[in-house]
């Protein structure tokens, strides 16, 4: 057994965590950035499109191009990282003392650390979780695995394709699939309406004359060994499936592609309290969970739908967490919850104090035209010409309004 | 007599609606472009459709059997498929540094890395 100490340990070597480990090391702490893949970079590593660093870098650029930048600032500014180092369980002692075991080609390591960043990602919501039933062949994958297969390792995954789920990465998959001859027969959408931008159902399906299938499912897959056909039924408003509008499309490959969710498997065990409405923890507006010095950023805080936020995340975390180690004390502050009224999904972080400014991620229910978005407790509002479930809002708010919310409590909610 | 050619805006996540209004094939104006970005979009579009391609190339000795590239700029929509099989024929020999040119004439545009692949160690 190797063993190890720093001050503080990253778990995931993706957007978040790189972020995090290069300010962190920018800060003064001994750092190591753990990574169970074979290679630093994460979700933008195998994403070969562009759309990633608008705002970080004001370019428009691919994910590897991104993400490459991301790693090298990580390496010269000195960041220590292991690969294919897979983190089995966090114990905390106390709330300047934890152990982080994981096992690394070099063997089982046993790490201590006063304070642990978690940026471990989301994971793909697989077949069983949006009731895709039948046989079980093999030929079905999630949107990621096949990104991955295709973009990183050269591999297709078939030749005749549907797809499930018309969210902006389920119709990438569409336009690289079609790029690399495969024919994608159909994107199968149970909503009425597409979850991709309009842009992507243009430049991703219409381009190559891939039809998209909305209020529909895959009511069952067929294959012995390999998919041979998936059974495709219309849904009624009430989302049940019509008798009799079944019908067949012949194929070898079923990709899933229905969002991600916070991968937050080992920061529970810690016993981190955790947000229904996020699927990840619950954090103050130092990124810190419950647990004292356990920060969580980046996609298993919250799903993100810009990179850019994952950085701004990891990174504000690091510097945080660099202010609360130099002189620690605890408890600190009698925490104002944030709560969501009207039309809001969720909100990030969801304590604050009021002694600073803060950026808060949130996500409205449904789509709505001119409405604000307002604190009810100190009548703030912000105005908002259109909000939708697919693009995050993201809202600075200073210090003296939250510290106007006098009764424990800050709720945030749009009003029209 | 002119025609409207609807076409949805692809240069940002807005999406605009862009009504075209051409005599033939000259183009006359459009409407509902939120930025200028888009009124050149749709002029392009109806005269000469472009895309950017972004795709995988073969790899050999490398640390991973692939690098992702891209065109520099955006070729003609009707050669996309062209250049796919080309850039399907291909092998490169690692390493492969990001941004180093991979085909130097690709339909007007030059076919660049955007990853870099190390030389794989002898094991």
């Amino acid at each position: 057994m190797i063993e190890k100490e720093y001050d503080v340990i990253v778990i995931g070597g993706g957007p978040a965590g790189l972020s995090a480990a290069t300010k962190a090391v920018g800060n003064g702490l001994k750092t190591l950035l753990l990574e169970n893949r074979e290679m630093l970079g994460g979700i933008p590593f195998q994403c070969v499109h562009t759309g990633f660093g608008i705002h970080c870098f004001k370019e428009d650029l691919t994910g590897c191009e991104f993400i490459t930048r991301l790693i090298d600032r990580a390496v010269e500014n000195g960041v220590e990282s292991m690969v294919k180092t897979h983190v089995l369980n966090i114990q905390v002692h106390s709330a300047l003392e934890k152990t982080v075991y994981a096992a690394s080609p070099k063997g089982f390591l046993k790490i201590r650390a006063e304070a642990i960043i978690y940026a471990a990602g989301a994971r793909e919501r697989h077949q069983y979780e949006v009731g895709l039933t039948g046989d079980r062949p093999d030929g079905v994958y999630t949107a990621g695995e096949v990104q991955a297969l295709m973009d990183v390792y050269g591999v297709m995954p078939g030749r005749r394709i549907v797809i499930l789920g018309s969210g902006d990465v389920g119709l990438i998959m569409a336009r690289r699939l079609a790029m690399e001859k495969a024919e994608v027969k159909a994107v199968i959408e149970i909503l009425p309406y597409p979850g991709g931008l309009t842009r992507n159902i243009v430049q991703c399906l219409n381009d190559f004359n891939i039809p998209l299938y909305l209020s529909h499912m895959v009511s069952g897959v067929r294959g012995s060994g390999r998919v041979e056909k998936v059974i495709v039924t219309r849904v009624g408003e009430d989302m049940k499936p019509v008798d009799g509008s079944e019908f067949e499309l012949e194929c070898d490959t079923v990709i899933v592609s229905a969002g991600l969710k916070p991968d937050i498997d080992i920061l529970e065990k810690t016993g981190v309290e955790t947000d229904p409405a996020t699927g990840g923890p619950i954090v103050n507006e130092f990124y810190e969970t419950s647990v004292p010095l356990v920060f969580a950023v980046g996609n298993a805080l919250v799903v993100n739908d810009l990179v850019d936020y994952n950085v701004e995340q990891g990174e504000a975390a690091a510097t945080h967490a660099s202010n609360l180690l130099e002189d620690y004390v605890s408890p600190r502050v009698e925490w104002k919850r944030v709560e969501r009224g009207r039309n809001l999904r969720l909100m990030v972080p969801q304590l604050v104090s009021g002694d600073r400014d803060v950026v808060f991620y949130g996500r409205v229910q449904h789509p709505e035209d001119n409405v604000q978005l307002a604190i009810r407790e100190t009548g703030f509002w912000k105005r908002f010409p259109r909000v939708k479930p697919a693009e995050m809002i993201r809202i600075r708010i200073p210090a003296e309004e939250l510290a106007k919310a006098h009764r424990g409590k800050i709720t945030f909610e749009v009003v029209r | 007599m002119n025609r409207i050619v609807e076409y949805t805006c692809i240069v940002c996540p807005a999406g605009c609606l862009l009504r075209a209004e051409v005599e033939g094939d000259r183009f006359v104006k459009v409407d509902g472009a939120g930025c200028q970005k888009g009124v050149e979009y749709a002029k392009q579009e109806f005269s000469d459709p472009r895309r950017m391609v972004f795709t995988v190339v073969r790899v050999r000795n490398g640390e991973l059997p692939t690098v992702s590239v891209k065109t520099s700029k955006p070729i003609p929509k009707s050669n996309v498929s062209n250049l796919m099989r080309m850039l399907a024929s291909i092998e490169l020999e690692a390493p492969v540094e990001i941004g180093e040119v991979v085909v130097s004439d690709a339909y007007g545009a030059e076919v660049i890395a955007t990853r870099r692949v190390s030389r794989r160690e002898p094991d």
